[in-house]
């Protein structure tokens, strides 16, 4: 069975929630709805506060071309733009709405039945794509229709389709792929041709034999789509190391996939395309995980953005009394929160109740140089020694070892049987090396 | 509802592994190796052990309460691994106070002074070894035979009918010291050096219990098979052309491979984490270095061994490869 080639750990799976179906959540009071929920310009309001709104109404438009338009998640009326604690810690501008009934924009089909077809040009699928606000739903919330835009002279070859989910824990992306998998191979297709790819490749770890067996079945009258059965090895759903796993091409650092032909897109994403582009229906709900240990009815839920995660918590059960830690995400590459009014945005895949024993780090001692970093790291750099270029300030140092390759994957701080808090060193090191490679350029 | 969370940056996660989890995984390695030194070598082996955990425990406990003033780090096992480590190192019959020393050499000068634990440049128990061999060279060079030979030389005196004629009766050379000396035909078979049934340092001899400590290690995934690997293959390799071309002068490469400090200082002396190199590749380089050194000092130098000091040399050599040996990068290059 295929994986990547270099480093990568094995933590405990602990998918709770693996056999607990997809359950629609009830509609909040009130939806915070965030006006920045992806990676680059923020967006620009477009409704006041009074304004009346419907279910997939636009309410905030792209602010460039690397943005994402965003919609309304729920019907009713503008409370306030104010902000609001988000998952990042810091405060952001949010749309406030008070919530009354469920009323849907026009045009949205809203019958599950499944939509083949799709005679649309490419061009008029991206644009779909663009208008629905779609971003990368694995959680880096890159615009998606930006992927599908290779820049000139470069040609996408291949789509690779990311169904790995190898954070522990969640289970989102595959209860999507057991539930909604024909509707999956119509949005890989779609995106095939929106791509003019005539090859597909799924990526599936192998801890979900079902999701793979029930893929392979529905992917059988299309040989152009290949679903492969990947080991298990953290952090396979890293794009890069996605690529290498399915592909053997490593995308050359500093570079994008489109680099080697490859793009990539979650199965989060693709069932997003889907109804975008079959159902006319924005980004404007997900899939999200809510576990932990200690919660009496964890599951798999579809939340419209804006809920409050408290409210998400409050669904699975109450947050127990032994919580010491909320993650908005996995344990490896998710953020802690502060406040539980943080709302739910295209990005958050899971929301992740820690108890108090297993929240505290371990104190942390000496290095002791026993290299299991350097042998853990998916990009193959030297942990250590960036953090200690990192701990001493020496940014110029630590760019030549390659500091800008680091993913924030976490596997060299899981690892370290020192308790080194080694990512948080190498995070303050990319913005320090980052900023002066930007210095440097003006 | 109090929001009273742990606010930290991911991961959020961590393995379990700790410092003292693989120390204490070495020392159980090490285990078979000192089951070997007790039935060789009897109560002395376990004295000398006994002595040397406990003044290296008590140096560090001291040196960190008195002179560092910070938290005591005894706990952490890497203490009690350079006492027994040491002791590995010496012969079974030395005197009690120069075992302290030799902890004192290991803990206060080759360690703490440096800070501690994963500070430190070269092995502690080597530098305490080398510190007692050059400062007490009789003592350090004067070898017990194992029991089993001294039961053999009884009965063989018991049918000579000679009695009390040989007065060196319980010690004698180690292997090493009779392939220095020309004398090849008197050397042990290989399944006394196998087991362990020759003169030397108390832990070193057995090299059949020191491969299963190894065994275990690499199947705990402590250690890799990188430097022990590189180590006796390139001792192999290179003692193997020497005897190739003169027969007559250099011992075949198998009695290099079971004699004197090798396999322990392949297994458990090199691998320490500290003093030796990040990359596999580094790795691979500083195991051919200490495999190379180790032949030539054996077979050229004034010392009959050399691994000590051939590891001792990589050790400081170290910093050096970890400059220019980096680990495979993800993408480096394009074509």
């Amino acid at each position: 069975m295929r994986t990547f080639t270099i480093g990568g750990i094995h933590p405990p799976e602990c998918k709770l929630t693996a056999g607990k179906s997809i359950v629609e959540m009830p509609l909040p009071k009130q939806a915070v709805v965030l006006l920045g929920q992806h990676i680059g310009a923020p967006t620009q309001a477009v409704v006041e506060k009074g304004a009346v709104v419907k279910t997939g109404q636009l309410l905030a438009k792209a602010g460039g071309f690397v943005s994402a338009n965003i919609h309304s998640p729920v019907s009713g009326k503008v409370n306030k733009i104010a902000e609001v604690v988000d998952a990042s810690g810091y405060p952001r501008p949010a749309i406030f709405i008070d919530v009354e009934g469920d009323e849907w924009e026009e045009g949205i089909i809203r019958s599950d039945k499944l939509e083949r077809e799709c005679k649309l040009e490419p061009e008029e699928i991206v644009r779909k794509i663009n208008e629905a606000g779609i971003v990368g739903m694995g959680g880096a919330c890159f615009p998606a229709h930006v992927k599908l835009t290779p820049p000139p002279g470069k040609k996408a070859e291949i789509l690779v389709v990311n169904g790995v989910e190898c954070e522990p824990y969640l289970t989102a992306d595959h209860r999507l792929m057991l539930e909604k998998g024909p509707e999956i191979i119509v949005g890989i297709r779609i995106l095939m041709k929106a791509l003019n790819v005539n090859k597909a490749v799924i990526g599936i770890e192998c801890n979900k034999p079902d999701a793979i067996e029930l893929l392979q079945h529905l992917a059988q009258p299309y040989p152009e789509i290949e679903v492969m059965p990947l080991k298990m090895h953290y952090p396979q759903g890293g794009e890069k190391q996605l690529i290498e796993a399915t592909t053997g091409r490593q995308v050359p650092s500093g570079c994008l996939p489109i680099e080697v032909g490859a793009v990539v897109q979650n199965v989060g994403t693709i069932f997003a395309v889907y109804e975008a582009v079959q159902k006319n229906k924005p980004l404007f709900e997900r899939i999200v995980t809510v576990t932990g240990k200690s919660l009496t009815n964890a599951g798999n839920f579809r939340v419209r953005m804006g809920t409050p995660i408290k409210e998400l918590i409050d669904f699975a059960g109450g947050l127990p009394e032994n919580a010491g830690k909320v993650i908005s995400g996995g344990p490896m590459m998710g953020k802690a929160l502060a406040s539980l009014d943080a709302p739910v945005a295209k990005g958050t895949s899971g929301v992740l109740v820690m108890d108090e024993a297993e929240s505290k780090r371990g104190q942390a001692s000496d290095c002791i140089r026993c290299a299991k970093c350097v042998s853990a790291c998916p990009m193959g750099l030297e942990p250590y020694l960036l953090g200690a270029l990192s701990e001493h300030k020496d940014w110029e140092g630590a760019e030549k070892v390659h500091m800008m390759d680091c993913i924030e994957c976490g596997c060299c701080t899981f690892t370290c049987p020192a308790n080194r808090p080694l990512l948080d060193y190498l995070r303050i090191g990319k913005a320090k090396v980052g900023a002066l490679i930007r210095s440097r350029k003006q | 509802m109090a929001n009273n969370f742990y606010v930290s940056m991911s991961p959020h996660f961590h393995s379990g592994d700790s410092v003292s989890k693989n120390m204490y995984r070495v020392i159980i390695a090490l285990i078979p190796a000192f089951a070997v030194s007790l039935v060789f070598f009897g109560w002395n082996a376990l004295l000398v052990t006994a002595i040397s955990i406990a003044s290296c425990v008590l140096f560090e406990w001291l040196i960190a309460k008195f002179l560092m003033k910070r938290p005591c780090t005894i706990c952490d096992g890497s203490a009690i691994l350079t006492g027994l480590l040491l002791a590995f190192n010496l012969p079974s019959n030395l005197d009690w106070w120069i075992v302290v020393i030799g902890a004192l050499v290991a803990i206060g000068v080759a360690k703490m002074s440096f800070g501690g634990l994963g500070n430190n440049i070269f092995n502690p128990a080597l530098v305490g070894r080398v510190f007692l061999l050059v400062s007490f060279p009789q003592q350090m060079t004067t070898w017990p035979k194992t029991i089993f030979q001294m039961k053999v030389q009884e009965a063989a005196n018991a049918i000579s009918g000679a009695s009390g004629a040989v007065a060196d009766a319980t010690t004698g050379a180690t292997p090493l010291a009779l392939i220095k000396a020309g004398q090849f035909d008197q050397l042990p078979s290989y399944l006394d050096m196998f087991v362990g049934n020759t003169g030397g340092s108390m832990g070193e001899v057995g090299a059949m219990a020191i491969l299963i400590g190894l065994v275990y290690l690499l199947v705990r995934k402590t250690i890799t098979w990188h430097i022990p690997v590189s180590i006796m293959a390139t001792v192999f390799i290179f003692a193997g052309i020497l005897h190739l071309g003169n027969p007559e002068a250099f011992v075949d490469p198998l009695t290099h491979l079971l004699t004197g400090g090798l396999m322990l200082g392949a297994c458990f002396m090199a691998t320490d984490y500290v003093t030796s190199p990040m990359s596999k590749k580094g790795q691979i380089i500083y195991g051919v270095g200490i495999g190379v050194l180790t032949v030539l000092i054996r077979t050229f130098g004034a010392y009959p061994e050399g691994v000590s000091f051939a590891i001792l040399i990589m050790n400081a050599v170290t910093p050096l490869i970890n400059v220019y040996c980096k680990p495979k990068r993800f993408g480096r290059l394009k074509k």
